[in-house]
């Protein structure tokens, strides 16, 4: 099987419009990660731009708190723009850049992908324009506005569920229309070959350090990496590193919404089958009839059909395992870190929380859990509050 | 082994003809309007039809595809129900039937178990847009057991490469996307048509290109017949698909092909 593929998960299920657009970005790609003035560039933006790296935090509080486990969180939350997006959105930029592209044009859910694009644009002078869903767009108009400050046009995507899988239907038709100049940057480890290769190279930093943190910290490994999973870049970016570490366990959280039984979830390892959507062959919702199924979860950015190729494969060779964690276990998460922690982490990062509020307890004191706190929860306390039933206008 | 497809442009290249091919969206806004859409294109010129089959992620469409999808799924359209659908209205008639579907209800029905069904239904060609042909070989095996036609796409980006690759898989035609673009988009012509036409021809041996994306007058479906072996026209047609005088249209596109027939004269009586 060729290198498109993880096992049977992935390929390149894209019209033949996109094809040579995906081969130059393939050629691009392979070229610039291997060339120095690149990588020197790429280091430099991370550490000055991003604020790399991120601190490894052992939450004292929580620990104490679940009783079992050593938990730290690896503070993804405390990168440039509040969550691990900016470390593809730099990276991608900064290739478009090289490649010689105008434009970069991405899709964003929650917002975060989409803010992280702008600010990758404007730091490399690229025009920018982000598809939203015309629903998504009322939940976040705050980050609508980030957007348009950085110099981003965003556009309204008025079809379909109005939400992060049209919004990628949309940026696939741009790029299907404007493969010269522009750049797609899309925002997870998901999509044709070559990005989820790509996306999780350029966020396997995150697991790169987190190895070299515990190991001056603690002297060892983990023992448990815990990562919340929507399309799976913040996951794979932590778990990269460590997969030839055999010992260390991983465990993916994924949206149960309202609980699996409602049929309102993004759970896709636990109500999904093999199916292919926007490019690639992975787990997916969908009807007998192979029609895409609507999910629903409290937090955007794990609100998706699919789930990126190379977590299929990690499932299926049971070197990952997944879990989901529902709406309400989420917001005892988002509450509990808050509050224990001063730290209020994404909806997306509070599901990681939920898992590992189930998983180490059950641990040996003497055990390390490692969360990644992919991104800070600001953009979410409008909605948490409407939720709690807190006026906050 | 002739396949109705193949047939029909035989056919039409003794004529000197194009092949007039109409894409209409199965289930927008209903069945029984589906098939009374296929007699009147019928009775009006067209030698191909084109059925979409309503998906709720159609990328390579434009807006007025997309919008008919939306209508055929609320229908409760699907590809089973299209398949019967053809079968139905295989009793009384012959024309060519082409579907036009994303990869994965395909998969979801099963490879085997559809190009089984499709074939015992009556379906002679398959047109899918995000399945491109090196992703195809199980699809392809399947279904030219059952003798159905994989018809690939190529655009003015691929490079020769491609090109080669797209017109050797295809069989029954080959495909071009006049524009870098979704369905419905303007058309442009240029000598980069001419080119890619022409380069897709002498890879594949002689298949049959038409094109398609874009057409959407007379005067334009002559233009692209004076090139291409087939006109594809869907946006402009399933936009009109409720219209009392969609007849017209229909024979205004004819018409505007047929013109070109004198145009084409001998340039590829030897192909």
């Amino acid at each position: 099987m060729s290198n498109r593929y993880f096992g049977k998960y992935g390929g390149q299920f894209v019209p033949e419009t996109l094809m040579p657009a995906l081969e130059e970005l393939e050629r691009a790609y392979e070229k610039a990660k291997r060339d120095k003035t690149f990588k020197a560039k790429l280091k430099v933006l991370q550490k000055d731009f991003i604020g790399r790296p991120t601190p490894l935090y052992f939450a004292e509080k929580l620990t104490k708190h679940l009783g079992g486990a050593k938990i730290y969180l690896k503070r993804e939350d405390m990168a440039h723009t509040g969550a691990h997006k900016i470390n593809n959105a730099v990276g991608q930029s900064l290739l478009a850049a090289r490649m010689g592209k105008k434009r970069v044009i991405a899709e964003t859910g929650a917002g975060q992908h989409g803010v992280a694009t702008a600010t990758g644009a404007a730091l490399l002078d690229l025009e920018c324009e982000i598809y939203m869903g015309t629903d998504d767009m009322k939940r976040q108009a705050l980050n609508v506005f980030r957007m348009r400050l950085l110099g981003a046009k965003v556009t309204e995507v008025d079809i379909g569920s109005r939400t992060l899988k049209d919004a990628i239907n949309e940026a696939l038709r741009d790029w299907t229309a404007s493969v010269r100049d522009t750049h797609y940057l899309l925002g997870t480890a998901f999509g044709p070959h070559p990005f989820p290769t790509m996306v999780r190279d350029f966020q396997s930093v995150i697991g790169r350090e987190a190895r070299a943190q515990i190991l001056r910290a603690e002297g060892r490994l983990p023992d448990c990496l815990i990562a919340c999973v929507g399309g799976g870049s913040n996951a794979i970016g932590l778990w990269h590193r460590f997969l030839k570490d055999k010992k260390v366990r991983m465990v993916g959280v994924e949206a149960g919404g309202k609980g699996i039984r409602s049929g309102e979830h993004a759970a896709r390892f636990a109500g999904g089958s093999l199916g292919v959507l926007q490019g690639t062959k992975s787990f997916l919702l969908q009807d007998a009839d192979g029609n895409v199924l609507g999910t629903h979860s409290v937090s955007a950015g794990l609100d998706y059909a699919s789930v990126g190729p190379e977590h299929a494969y990690l499932r299926d060779t049971g070197r990952a395992e997944y879990t989901y964690a529902t709406d309400k276990e989420a917001l005892k998460g988002f509450e509990l870190l808050t509050k224990l922690e001063g730290i209020m982490p994404a909806l997306e990062s509070a599901h990681a929380i939920a898992g590992a509020m189930k998983i180490a307890p059950k641990m040996k004191k003497s055990q390390i859990v490692i969360i990644n706190l992919s991104g800070r929860g600001d953009k979410d306390v409008q909605h948490v509050a409407a939720i709690m039933g807190e006026g906050v206008c | 082994m002739g396949t109705r497809i193949s047939d029909t442009f035989d056919r039409l290249r003794a004529e000197g003809r194009s092949a007039f091919i109409t894409y209409i969206m199965a289930g927008a806004p209903s069945l029984k309007r589906t098939g009374e859409l296929v007699t009147l294109l019928e009775e009006n010129g067209a030698d191909i039809i084109e059925l979409g089959v309503p998906f709720t992620d159609p990328m390579a469409d434009g807006p007025v595809i997309q919008r008919a999808a939306e209508v055929g799924i609320k229908k409760g359209v699907t590809l089973r129900s299209v398949l019967a659908f053809v079968k139905k209205i295989r009793k009384h008639t012959e024309i060519p039937i082409v579907l036009m579907t994303y990869y994965n209800p395909v998969l979801k029905y099963g490879l085997k178990a559809f190009a089984r069904d499709a074939a015992k239904a009556g379906v002679d060609g398959m047109i899918i847009p995000d399945l491109p042909p090196h992703e195809a070989d199980e699809f392809k095996a399947e279904a030219d057991k059952k003798n159905i036609d994989t018809i690939f796409l190529f655009a003015p980006t691929s490079t020769e490469e491609r090109v080669k690759l797209v017109a050797k898989r295809s069989s029954g035609f080959i495909y071009y996307v006049s524009i870098a673009g979704i369905t419905g988009s303007k058309l442009t012509m240029d000598q980069t048509t001419v080119r890619m036409i022409s380069s897709a021809r002498r890879h594949g041996g002689g298949k049959p290109v038409a094109l398609g994306f874009g057409v959407s007058t007379p005067k334009e479906a002559e233009s692209v017949a004076a090139l291409a072996d087939g006109v594809i026209v869907g946006s402009a047609i399933v936009k009109r698909a409720q219209d009392a005088d969609l007849d017209k249209f229909v024979r205004s596109l004819k018409r505007g092909i047929d013109r070109a027939r004198a145009k084409r004269g001998h340039r590829r009586s030897k192909a």
